[in-house]
């Protein structure tokens, strides 16, 4: 099955999403559904199985992107990837993403010892990339290849846990520092593995430095720099995703992060973020996942119609869910619902935009 | 809020611990312990958790405030155990208090339990922790500790619909504990806690407070 669907006198969805990306309207908004753990259920297997070989997520996600028809292939597999790595364990379930499983980092003294893990050693960052390889030769440039990685300012809430990192973050500066670099290192490594097996952008998840999470001024003192350093060894354009975490009250300082875009939240005011990024950042998002769950084709179509009402004039827009993941339990039929309003009221230039 | 409490509570969102420490030992220089958290520290934690609500504040505000506040509280409450013979030491409000229980529900994320468990107990509550649980453990600890409210938070939308479960097997108890949800999925979908058999939603720690009361007001 091949990834790239283009037909007659559309753009790829490689040239859509650059179109976009460059703050210029494309033939229309590009759609980035983000369904992982649906390809398990495209290919009858429970969610370990489907994690367990990088083939069967190839194969689910070309099958994903021939149903959904969306404008890109998504390498992520689920947030605990990164901390087996880091010598952490991993709880399937039936219904919903794998957890991490007891934090890698049981007391802050345990950073004193610490040591980033080697991509080449892990057998599950090795799955991802080999997904991505096999993404890549089927895409043939055609369609984006998005790799994921775990910011190195939010990687602690599943290294040591939520509480202990807060505690850490202020009360312990030299650790936390230590922790930091630790993590960049691997951020670093991890993010360019993936962009040499063919991703070509990076999802760079960084709900901590969410305003949801950290003050302003916390945030310009420690996730915004650890952003701007990180990206700037990434070897492909990066999208900072704040996970449903809300970014208004951060949002000019974007930009000098050195993020092409940003992932923003159901809570935030779609149309305030476009006016403060209108040429300089691009949107992702902002559909709510969760009330996903119980949406009818028609809500689904008045949502896209709005977010696309919102953020969609003038490029520098990609619909996609406000967390980076569509939940399991969101219907096959709200995601088609969701890729019919696109194609029907994504294609620029948005003229129902100005009537309306 | 009290002028009292609008200094605590810059205190707390600039996280200086000593200037919240003066703040409650002047009030304590003149009122009961148990003034000083009704007076004080109540308001000011649940102004802080209005404004996580309104986007106002972050989380690491409220979870650090929460952490100062528990420890100050509890500077307070030793010294009133210490002042007083045993026989006559004050329970608090915890003598006509509900029987309270907190967990997490399924996940080993266990922020948001600690942010209410902080703010329950700096206002002066007595409540279990149960940490981590699944349906059936918690079930058996509700059941032998005869808890009257169980605090359950949940992360991810799977554990939060995993509370539907829960609430059934709680109806079989007598007399029913009731349940307040809190977490993540909650605050992206309006109908949840419903959905699930809870009793209460909390969005912010601060409303666990006020919840508890008309809980309390309704079953009384």
């Amino acid at each position: 099955m091949n990834g790239s669907t283009a037909s007659h006198g559309d753009m790829t969805p490689m040239q859509r999403l650059l179109t976009s990306l460059g703050h210029q309207e494309p033939d229309r908004v590009p759609l980035f559904l983000l369904p992982v753990m649906q390809g398990a259920r495209e290919l009858g297997l429970s969610i370990a199985d489907y994690f367990a070989r990088p083939e069967r997520v190839a194969e689910g996600q070309l099958r994903l992107r021939a149903r959904y028809r969306h404008d890109c292939l998504y390498t992520f597999y689920y947030a605990a990837l990164e901390t087996e790595a880091w010598g952490g364990t991993v709880l399937y379930r039936d219904d919903g993403p794998p957890n991490a499983g007891v934090p890698v980092i049981r007391r802050p003294e345990d950073i004193d010892q610490l040591t980033a893990p080697r991509v080449e050693d892990s057998p599950a960052l090795l799955r991802v990339l080999e997904t991505t390889r096999l993404l890549a030769a089927e895409a043939g440039g055609e369609v984006p290849i998005v790799g994921v990685v775990m910011s190195p300012f939010s990687l602690p809430v599943i290294q040591m846990g939520f509480g202990p990192y807060l505690a850490l973050m202020h009360e312990q500066p030299e650790r936390f520092e230590r922790l930091m670099r630790l993590n960049e290192e691997f951020c670093v490594a991890w993010g360019n593995a993936q962009v040499a097996a063919g991703a070509n952008a990076i999802c760079y998840f960084d709900p901590v430095s969410s305003s949801t999470i950290v003050p302003r001024e916390r945030f310009l003192a420690t996730g915004f720099e650890i952003a701007r350093r990180t990206l700037a060894r990434l070897q492909a354009p990066a999208a900072m995703h704040f996970a449903s975490g809300r970014a208004l009250k951060i949002v000019d300082l974007l930009p000098d992060t050195g993020a092409v875009a940003i992932g923003v939240s159901h809570h935030d005011d779609l149309g305030a973020l476009k006016q403060v990024c209108r040429g300089r950042l691009s949107l992702l998002g902002n559909l709510n996942g969760i009330s996903m769950r119980h949406w009818t084709p028609e809500q689904a179509e008045a949502e896209v119609k709005a977010a696309i009402a919102a953020a969609g004039r003038g490029g520098g827009f990609v619909l996609g869910d406000n967390h980076g993941e569509i939940p399991w339990q969101v219907p096959d039929e709200v995601l088609a619902a969701v890729s019919d309003a696109v194609e029907r009221w994504g294609r620029y230039p948005l003229d129902w935009c100005r009537r309306d | 809020m009290s002028p009292g409490s609008d200094g605590l509570l810059a205190a707390l969102l600039a996280l200086d611990r000593l200037q919240a420490r003066t703040l409650l030992r002047d009030v304590r220089a003149r009122s009961a312990p148990l003034d000083v958290i009704e007076r004080l520290v109540r308001p000011a934690l649940e102004e802080i958790g209005r404004r996580w609500e309104a986007g106002d504040c972050a989380l690491s505000q409220v979870y650090m405030s929460g952490r100062i506040c528990e420890e100050l509280v509890e500077e307070l409450l030793s010294e009133t155990r210490q002042d007083s013979e045993p026989a006559d030491a004050d329970p608090g409000p915890q003598a006509q208090a509900p029987r309270l229980a907190i967990a997490v529900l399924e996940d080993h994320h266990l922020l948001g339990k600690q942010i209410v468990r902080t703010v329950l107990r700096a206002a002066g509550h007595q409540v279990m922790d149960y940490g981590r649980q699944d349906v059936d453990g918690l079930v058996a600890r509700v059941r032998e500790d005869r808890i009257e409210i169980l605090l359950v938070s949940t992360l991810m939308l799977p554990a939060a619909l995993r509370v539907r479960l829960l609430t059934e097997r709680l109806c079989a108890l007598s007399p029913r504990p009731r349940v307040i949800v809190g977490g993540a999925p909650y605050r992206f979908d309006d109908g949840l806690w419903r959905e699930v058999g809870a009793d209460a939603v909390g969005l912010s720690a601060g409303e666990v407070l006020p919840i508890l009361g008309r809980l309390l007001e309704a079953g009384s």
